[in-house]
């Protein structure tokens, strides 16, 4: 669909990505990528067992190793941690915040809680040498029966933190009452349904990285990571060590993805640091290999939701209670509910009167949760299924039933009985869009057709609204730092970080157009505590947004200088001038102009030139807020699939999205951000399954066990655009995440609908060959 | 520890010889003592190619090989298959094109392989290219950009819709 907004030279084009050259030629520069004179290695030992007591460690086999230069055990590191928490969540209860935290050590104290708790810290000439050392460590454990599964967790007296009450790390309770009650005794048909997802992992193709060296005769930390955010872990590293933030520097070169895992430093990472922080003398690395990364980076997914839906008979939503189950394993981010967060997103694009949350996050001994793309996109996962089966119930098309409840243009601005205001959202329009690129008749007939030869097609609708840029705490903001050289090229310095949202390319983008000059006149400067200001760094779908809206206002405050410089020099009123392609002109008189190049000298070395009173130099800052605690972009995505009655394969037929992310910067780079996203929840529903047996062992510690998808599952992914601008003064929405949240229940919507005359009705993850088939087969016995 | 032992090899078309343990991977070589950094490990098993080279023309996993395996060869890397004279080869362009990298810890592995299998397929089918890259994992594209990369490389048709980079 056309836009209705007029694309601008650079801000709504196409433009190639300006990072690409160096990547696609091997010279970017990931952490792994950079050595430094001296520096050694580190690898860890690690619990085979997921819970026991450490009865003893034995390093001297190991620290006899020619090579072998220091061992840290939990007993060196933990004690001298000041603090652990992160600025993104806030401080722990008893520091006067109220998020809270499992109790976090650097390395196993007296006790290991997962199948990879690292419990040892090696130091070694090279990493051969490391690793051989690790073999070489001798430790004891006392193996107790692990608690694995949420249930489990919270019926056994058994717990995950030995010393604490209770394995509930947060509970939001579900409302109760005489008026809840009689909502639902009222209503004509109330169904409930339990869905759940599988554990997934976000698995960034680089792991974990960090090297760290304090030079204790100058007094810095010095670290290069594989971050998302490189304030986030400045700060961090300030308080686990003690080094004044200001003396910490960060520095995220090219980042191989993130997904949400590498946002918040882990034990793992804050090991290093204290190791390096103790040890001193010469910088130390650490590369995750994919099996630690598999086996001990912090995880996502694994939730259980319990939904029931009041509706008419015309399938009109009267209420909703939805409770959700989190497996938050030993060591999560965060051990606080995401319930809060999905609770008040969950009315999403339907006119809910009442929605009624709660939810409960439980440690057990596994692989701690991390946020992953959308970490609170289970809302969408039960909601969306569940419009299906209630349409189902009720006889009622799926489609009919969505637009029977659907937010409409005429409704906005609306108000959802969570309290959420959306003032620009287009969930009905976006689902006639992607209908309309569907062809639902012809796919109905097809599908008929098909059945008719004991075929099984199905079709899936998901509808959301992204809390993109959500903005609370150090998420409410963000900065731009600009300055224009001598020469009259730009430089632009933000709290991003580069891990594949292409930043490198946009926020040029951004402020090319907004300045007036050409896009190869700006550099983005990111990823760099000595240079980029206090940020919370790329996540969380927020960068077009408002780091976005802050190099878009740092581009206007900076065009008003130099236009005042030049009208002065001509002899105009600033009225009067124009700006393009980084030149100043008086409007009408092309003649009567001067360039970036002989405005900036002038700001520069020529002060009796400049307006009066006019400070010297070209330099602005700009920190931009979004208009609102949320920033809504929405979408729709509709699939068919077939599904082959004898393998239980799933075969996606057409994967279509109809979005709307308000002014986009950069269309092509929007649809990669979809693409990525709507595969990895196909993998979430098909193949990815991080499982662990009852002893708490994760049995898929290698690509060879765990999934992710290749080239020739993936469907062609049909975008279509609709425009609408945010509030405020950019346009801009988020919508780095959105692919991923509405993938899976669109996906497992096709799928219950390939099945549902068999009698299957699917409601947990994943949906692979051998789930599918053992539910048809249980279907024809029943 | 065992010794080490001098291995010699052409990498993109200029001679090494490296003291190294025989145990050291040709991947480790490659990154730590040749400083070619952008043959990327990203599984060290064998499962992801993002460590892919050719050597003596076949495009092999380099973490599955140790240099002393491959001693007298020649390898090619991602730096060896970018012309250089600054531009991309022809796969390289058509991944900018085509937006088919997003964090690009990939992206070497995917050139090496897709520039090494269009030299010996000139004419693959749409299908053919999808096995043909199935061997590389990516996390960041969904495929999409890389897919059509492949298409517009082997001058097969790329689906209508998809937004592609503009010159700029
Ligand atoms: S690193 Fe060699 S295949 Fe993954
Ligand atoms: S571009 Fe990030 S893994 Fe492929």
């Amino acid at each position: 669909m056309a836009s209705t907004i007029s694309a601008g030279r650079y801000v709504g084009q196409a433009v190639k990505r300006l990072e690409d050259p160096r990547l696609l030629s091997g010279h970017g520069r990931y952490v792994d990528d950079v050595q430094l004179p001296g520096m050694l290695h580190v690898a860890f030992v690690r619990s085979n067992v997921a819970r026991g007591t450490i009865v003893s460690i034995d390093t001297s086999a190991a620290l006899a190793l020619p090579g072998v230069r220091a061992i840290y055990t939990g007993a060196d590191l933990n004690p001298r941690v000041g603090m652990f928490w992160h600025t993104m969540m806030g401080p722990p209860p008893e520091l006067g915040g109220q998020t809270p935290y499992a109790p976090l050590t650097p390395l196993a104290g007296g006790d290991v809680r997962f199948v990879g708790d690292p419990i040892v810290l090696i130091i070694a000439e090279n990493r051969y040498i490391a690793e051989d050392a690790a073999d070489l460590v001798e430790v004891e454990i006392d193996v107790q029966q692990a608690i694995v599964g949420w249930e489990t967790a919270i019926d056994t007296d058994q717990r995950v933190h030995p010393g604490t009450t209770t394995n509930v790390g947060q509970e939001f309770p579900l409302p109760e009452g005489p008026e809840v009650d009689a909502l639902f005794a009222g209503a004509p048909h109330v169904f409930t349904r339990r869905f759940s997802q599988c554990r997934a992992t976000n698995v960034p193709m680089e792991p974990r990285g960090i090297i760290v060296h304090y030079d204790q005769y100058v007094g810095d930390l010095q670290i290069w990571a594989a971050t998302q955010s490189v304030s986030e872990w400045k700060a961090t590293s300030s308080r686990l060590t003690g080094v004044p933030e200001h003396r910490v520097k960060v520095v995220a070169n090219d980042v191989g993805g993130g997904f949400g895992q590498k946002m918040m430093m882990t034990r793992d990472e804050a090991a290093v640091v204290m190791a390096a922080h103790l040890f001193g003398e010469a910088p130390i690395k650490w590369t995750e290999d994919r099996r630690e990364s598999l086996m001990a980076a912090n995880q996502g997914r694994e939730e259980i939701i319990d939904v029931t839906f009041a509706v008419t008979d015309e399938g009109v939503l009267l209420g909703a209670k939805v409770f959700f189950w989190e497996d938050i394993g030993a060591y999560p981010a965060s051990a606080g509910s995401t319930a809060g967060m999905a609770g008040a997103v969950f009315p999403g694009p339907y006119k809910f009167p009442v929605v009624l949350p709660g939810g409960s996050s439980v440690y057990t001994n596994t692989v701690g949760k991390a946020a992953y793309r959308g970490p609170w996109m289970m809302e969408t996962v039960a909601r969306e299924q569940m419009m299906d089966h209630i349409a189902y119930e009720l006889g009622i098309d799926p489609i009919e039933i969505r637009r029977r409840n659907v937010i409409h243009a005429d409704d906005l601005p609306y108000t959802t009985c969570t309290t959420m205001v959306y003032e620009s959202v287009t969930p009905s329009e976006t689902l006639e869009q992607a209908l309309e690129m569907l062809d639902v008749a012809a796919f109905r007939t097809m599908q008929a057709d098909a059945r008719a030869e004991g075929r099984l097609l199905g079709l899936g609708v998901a509808i959301y609204i992204e809390p993109s840029a959500v903005a609370f705490g150090i998420l409410s903001s963000d900065q731009a730092i600009m300055r224009m050289d001598n020469s009259g090229k730009v430089i632009v310095a933000m709290s991003t970080g580069n891990h594949g949202q292409s930043l490198e390319t946009t926020i040029p983008q951004i402020v090319a157009e907004h300045l007036g000059c050409n896009i190869e006149d700006v550099l983005l400067v990111q990823g760099n505590t000595e240079s980029s200001p206090t940020g919370p760094g790329t996540g969380g779908s927020r960068s077009a947004v408002v780091a976005g809206g802050a190099a878009m206002t740092a581009a206007l405050k900076m065009k008003d200088k130099i236009v005042q410089i030049a009208a002065h020099m001509l002899e105009a009123s600033p009225d009067d001038m124009e700006v393009t392609a980084g030149v100043v002109s008086v409007k009408g008189t092309p003649a009567k102009a001067l360039p970036f190049a002989m405005i900036a000298p002038i700001a520069y070395q020529m002060p009796e030139m400049l307006p009066p009173g006019m400070e010297m130099g070209l330099e602005v800052t700009a920190r931009f807020q979004p208009a609102g605690q949320y920033t809504w972009s929405n979408a729709t995505h509709v699939c068919t699939v077939e599904i082959d009655p004898e393998t239980g394969m799933t075969k996606i037929l057409r994967y279509i999205v109809s979005e709307d992310c308000g002014r986009m910067v950069n269309p092509m780079v929007v649809e990669g951000q979809i693409a990525g996203g709507v595969v990895q929840g196909i993998g979430g529903v098909l193949f990815e399954n991080m499982i662990y047996d009852e002893d708490g062992n994760p049995l898929a510690t290698t690509f060879l066990d765990y999934l992710i998808p290749t080239a020739p599952e993936v469907p062609d992914i049909e975008v279509g655009h609709i425009v609408t601008l945010a509030p405020g003064q950019t346009g801009f929405k988020g919508m780095g995440e959105g692919g991923a949240i509405a993938a899976p229940p669109c996906l497992a919507n096709a799928i219950h609908d390939a099945l549902r005359h068999l009698g299957v009705h699917p409601t947990a993850f994943p949906l692979g060959p051998s789930q599918l088939l053992t539910m048809m087969n249980e279907a024809k016995q029943a | 520890m065992s010794d080490e032992v001098v291995v010699k090899l052409n990498v993109n078309g200029r001679d090494h010889k490296v003291l190294v343990e025989p145990r050291k991977l040709l991947s480790d070589v490659l990154r730590e003592d040749l400083h070619l950094t952008g043959t990327h490990v990203g599984c060290e098993h064998g499962a992801c190619g993002a460590c892919t080279v050719m050597v003596d023309g076949a495009a092999v996993r380099a973490c599955l090989l140790f240099a002393v395996q491959v001693d007298g060869s020649k390898v090619v890397t991602v730096e060896g298959v970018t012309p250089t004279d600054g531009t991309l080869n022809p796969f390289q362009q058509a991944m900018q094109d085509c937006h088919g990298l997003q964090c690009g810890f990939c992206t070497p592995g995917f050139v090496v392989s897709m520039t090494s299998y269009l030299d010996d397929n000139p004419n693959p089918t749409d299908d053919d290219l999808k096995i043909a890259l199935s061997g590389n994992l990516c996390r960041c594209t969904g495929y999409r950009g890389i897919i059509n990369a492949a298409r517009t490389a082997a001058g097969l048709p790329v689906p209508a819709n998809a937004a592609d980079g503009s010159d700029h």
